[in-house]
């Protein structure tokens, strides 16, 4: 089970440096799919992130030390998600690895940032409609979707297996960050055991993941530190 | 011989919408109001129409050809706001539609005018203003149901689409399947009149053309050509009114902005 998640994600390097990009200053070519080189992987830094509802400074998500998003439902957990990707207007500075967000289109960034919401869209009727990126066939088995197939309806999928299938195929682009917005809050017991089975060595592995969760024994067993969100701001850290 | 209809005639016609009333109000169908509104609305307009044409006609003047239809072009613009459940907030809820509208047809009409028909002067009223009104007319119709279709795609399908743009997709590509639905949705109209064109109908054009005396061979002709504009200029207009919609309903940054839609 160890095996795929290696593959999936982390810390493996992407391809070669872009021939415009300086450690201080990176120049992205249009249409550039990966993140270039970086002198160091520092992880993901929100200096400053404002937007409707959200307004934080300071978060670091370092390589290997993964964050635990916590806080009550409408406390702004996804929101805060949300705006990192720059899928919501929001203003701020985000870093990732030293590379200012700024700098980089929306694509590329969210090639990067790999952000699964709580309840993954979908824009295609059928599975196969999503399954155009890169090879997410081993995830999906190692997240026991082997059953799933390409021509079966999307609406036809329980919604534990929409929301393994939406993390499988965010993993199979193997992202430089990972948001997870509590990715098992669907699953029963075996399938939530599959997801922390597979995140578990990507974390040691030195994985960048923040994750939504309302469950304190799941923060415990993936070892994720605290970061407390309410009314969008941050409350505190343990 | 052309037979003119008269009044009497006219008014005669209109007996049968009074029918659809009375069986509306019985059958409680409710469009009674809706229709007797639009059926008055029409007579003051081709009334209206019909004193303006007379006095373009007859004068022959490059202004009043030109201001005419400036002002079909006004109210087409308005007719597309109006027609849309969601419209863009500012001027873009005008503007989009009036503006590709009018493009698509004014493009098609002068090419018609300059170099298929003819006439002399090339903006001569008799020609200009039935050729304009048809391209705006048709153009209007399918930028209205385009844009339409456009923003309710995305608003019904915003999850999708962010989960598409999630993926590291540019707005082009996660608004495809919404273009592609806005754009089948405008052009469905022009696309079904041609289908049935000569085998379950004859186009109003053609069949005005031949009561009011042509030769039927001309009146064919006539027709072709003009549906072929009409599609033209609805095509044409209507791409562009989509992208242009997409452009406003997306940002560079690749986001979604329903709050560019009024009320959003």
């Amino acid at each position: 089970m160890r095996a795929p998640a290696r593959k999936c994600c982390g810390v493996a390097s992407h391809g070669d440096v872009h021939p415009l990009a300086t450690n201080s200053s990176i120049v992205w070519a249009r249409g550039q799919r990966r993140l270039g080189k970086v002198a160091e992987k520092t992880g993901l830094e929100i200096r400053r992130l404002t937007s409707a509802v959200i307004d934080v400074t300071d978060i670091a998500v370092r390589p290997g030390a993964p964050v635990a998003l916590v806080g009550r439902s409408g406390s702004g957990k996804s929101s805060l998600m949300r705006a990192i990707v720059d899928l919501d207007l929001n203003e701020g500075e985000i870093m990732l690895h030293g590379v200012s967000r700024s700098g980089m289109s929306a694509p590329l960034w969210r090639r990067s940032v790999v952000y699964i919401p709580a309840e993954p869209g979908w824009w295609g009727e059928r599975v196969g409609d999503h399954l155009t990126g890169p090879d997410s066939s081993e995830a999906r088995s190692a997240l026991g979707l082997d059953h799933i197939q390409p021509d079966q309806p999307i609406d036809r999928l329980s919604t534990g297996e929409r929301q393994r299938l939406a993390l499988a195929l965010g993993l199979a682009r193997e992202p430089e960050a990972l948001l997870l917005d509590e990715p098992t809050a669907a699953l029963d017991e075996t399938s939530r055991d599959m997801v922390e089975t597979l995140l578990d060595p990507m974390i040691a592995a030195g994985l960048v993941l923040m994750m939504a969760t309302h469950d304190p024994e799941q923060a415990r067993r993936l070892g994720l530190q605290r970061l407390e969100i309410d009314g969008g701001r941050i409350r505190g850290a343990a | 011989m052309t037979i003119d209809p008269g009044n009497g005639a006219v008014m005669l016609a209109a007996i049968f919408l009074i029918l659809n009333a009375g069986l509306s109000m019985a059958l409680q169908l409710g469009f009674v109001r809706s229709m007797l509104i639009a059926a008055l609305r029409m007579t003051v307009q081709l009334a209206l129409v019909g004193l303006v044409l007379k006095v373009v006609l007859t004068s022959a003047s490059a202004w009043l050809t030109f201001g005419v239809m400036g002002f079909m072009a006004t109210v087409a613009g308005y007719e597309i706001m109006a027609r849309q459940e969601r419209r863009f907030a500012g001027l873009w809820g005008y503007g989009l539609g009036a503006t590709t509208m009018l493009l698509g047809s004014a493009i098609v009409t002068v090419f018609a005018l300059t170099i298929q028909i003819g006439p002399d002067p090339w903006y001569a009223p008799r020609y200009a203003i039935p050729l304009f009104g048809m391209t705006l007319g048709n153009a209007m119709t399918g930028i209205a149901l385009g844009l339409n279709a456009l923003t309710g795609e995305v608003t019904a399908r915003r999850r999708g689409i962010e989960a598409h743009l999630l993926t590291g997709a540019t707005r082009w590509q996660a608004m495809t399947p919404a273009m592609r639905r806005a754009a089948t949705a405008g052009m469905v109209p022009i696309i079904n009149a041609m289908t049935a064109t000569g085998v379950v109908a004859l186009p109003g054009m053609m069949t005005g053309q031949i009561l009011a005396g042509a030769d039927p061979h001309q009146a064919v002709r006539y027709q072709l050509m003009v549906m072929f504009l009409i599609a033209g200029a609805t095509g044409l207009g209507l791409i562009v009114a989509v992208m242009g919609g997409v452009i406003r309903l997306t940002d560079s940054r690749h986001r979604i902005r329903l709050d560019r839609l009024r009320g959003s």
